[in-house]
């Protein structure tokens, strides 16, 4: 008890917010991260899964590379490619992508594959080209799921993005690193409330988008005939 | 017109969906293929619109090879019906309606204008243009997929065992609706069922299909009932069954008919007191 009255001291001392690695910059930097990686990931991640899921090619390759890679341990990674890469930002962003793109694959090619063969089929039949079947029919049916994949990368890249200040001086790993260092056990919980505050924002943010997106798939209360999450077995490491 | 080829269809692994196939829609008919699972009635119908494409021969439309047209604005310019709807559950009835114009490039507002007409024409309450699919009975499902089919007004109608989802009653409604607007449209109408009395009752003429899209016999209901070509079509077409063998009885001066097992199946009128049509 006594550590989280220090915790929140430390959190409300006024010196703490203000200039360079002060916590309003290192939530920025933190986000900033999260967004770059979850994008950079997506970007890969999410084509590649829908094509997948469209067009049943690849499935083999792609289930067990998804399942390779989330065996990977990020801090391992992380350490292999700092020696490659050296001090700065680029190896964490790398291995935090390693970590994102298997929930967002397997949300991407699962979704897309959930989604009723015989919709698909009838709307090919009335003249939807293909690209037309992946963009009105099967993304937004779809969606609910991808969304899921979303929702579970943001959050383990949230959690383990602070892995980033073991060898960059960027995010709220920063506060964890540091306070460990010295001893300062109040700094590190300070910083690890921070992390599990943002974590908890998101969580209610991509939970309620994920609600949206499945009212629009699914209008009327029709029954859901596919998991609205797919299941992620790895935590952070 | 659509005319069929010599096609044949078999798959990569050898098995043979259909063996060699040729007949020829006329225009404005609604003509019926009846088999039974194996008998690549679904195949046939499929390769009219390049969802199936065949391995042997071709299929014409108006004299057009189909295999030369493009795939995507050749579907856009049949009608498709197939059971249970096929509707995309998370649009509306107006906009599964609309689906086809809005694709040919009609704006969507104008689009949606003429879901009205066609839901009433097709039976259906205008008022359920803004529900969804899941909210419609299967009965009611089935004529929104038949008014999306007539949406792009096109010649040509392929419905694929378009009521094998609804039960009996709403069947008869729908099969009757069918008669009515191939009556009032003119469409050439293309159909597939493993259901012989449903041929018999919605058909112009009816092909029997054997396995492997083998013709066993094609002619009117009538011709088919009087004179099966073979003992398969006599068994398929249940020319032996007691419903099947009428005759008449005399009752208080009635001709009534009745089957072979003597239950009553309606009664003889002449011909100056025949309903007529409405």
């Amino acid at each position: 008890m006594n550590l989280l009255l220090e915790a929140a001291a430390w959190l409300a001392d006024a010196a703490h917010w203000t200039g360079p690695g002060s916590v309003p910059v290192r939530v920025l930097e933190h986000l900033w991260v999260t967004a770059l990686v979850v994008g950079a990931a997506a970007v890969v991640a999410i084509p590649t899964g829908v094509w997948v899921g469209h067009t049943g090619r690849g499935r083999t390759a792609v289930i067990a590379f998804a399942g390779a890679a989330r065996a990977v341990p990020t801090l391992g990674l992380l350490t292999l490619l700092g020696l490659w890469l050296g001090i700065g930002l680029g190896a964490p962003l790398l291995a935090l992508v390693v970590l994102a793109v298997p929930s967002l694959l397997a949300g991407a090619y699962s979704g897309v594959e959930s989604v009723d063969g015989t919709t698909t089929s009838a709307a090919r039949a009335i003249g939807m080209s293909e690209w037309q079947i992946v963009t009105r029919v099967e993304l937004p049916l779809a969606a609910p799921v991808i969304l899921g994949g979303v929702r579970a990368a943001t959050l383990q890249v949230i959690a383990t993005a602070t892995l980033a200040a073991y060898i960059a001086d960027a995010g709220l790993g920063r506060f964890l690193f540091n306070g460990l260092k010295s001893r300062d056990y109040a700094q590190m919980l300070a910083g690890a409330l921070l992390v599990t505050l943002i974590a908890l924002l998101f969580e209610v943010l991509l939970a309620a988008a994920q609600r949206r997106a499945a009212r629009a798939a699914r209008p009327a209360g029709q029954k859901s005939t596919s998991p609205s999450n797919p299941v992620f077995p790895k935590g952070p490491s | 017109m659509i005319e069929f080829c010599g096609v044949g269809k078999t798959y990569a692994g050898g098995t043979v969906a259909v063996e060699d196939f040729s007949y020829t829609v006329q225009a404005n008919s609604l003509v019926v293929l009846v088999g039974s699972s194996g008998s690549g009635k679904t195949t046939l119908l499929r390769m009219v619109n390049r969802m199936v494409e065949p391995t042997a021969g071709s299929v014409l439309i108006d004299g057009r090879d189909v295999a030369g047209l493009d795939r995507v604005r050749l579907r856009r310019s049949i009608g498709y019906v197939l059971q249970a709807g096929g509707l995309l559950p998370h649009r509306t009835i107006a906009d599964n309606v609309a689906t086809v114009p809005v694709l040919n490039g009609t704006r969507r507002r104008e689009a949606r204008s003429a879901v009205v007409g066609l839901l009433e024409r097709v039976g259906l309450d205008p008022s359920c243009a803004e529900r969804y699919p899941s909210q419609l009975s299967g009965g009611q499902q089935q004529r929104v997929g038949v008014a999306r089919a007539l949406a792009a007004d096109p010649d040509i109608l392929l419905m694929d065992e378009p009521f094998g989802a609804v039960d009996p009653i709403v069947r008869r409604e729908l099969q009757d609706e069918l008669r009515r607007l191939q009556r009032e449209l003119g469409k050439t109408i293309l159909l597939v069922t493993h259901d012989i009395d449903e041929a018999f009752r919605v058909g112009d003429e009816v092909v029997v299909l054997k396995e492997r899209g083998v013709t066993a016999q094609v002619g009117t209901p009538a011709d088919i009932l009087a004179h099966p070509a073979d003992a398969f079509v006599r068994s398929f077409v249940g020319a032996d069954r007691a419903e099947r063998r009428l005759r008449t009885t005399d009752v208080d001066g009635r001709r009534v008919l009745v089957d072979d097992d003597g239950r009553p199946a309606g009664v003889l009128v002449a011909a100056e007191e025949r309903r007529t049509a409405p």
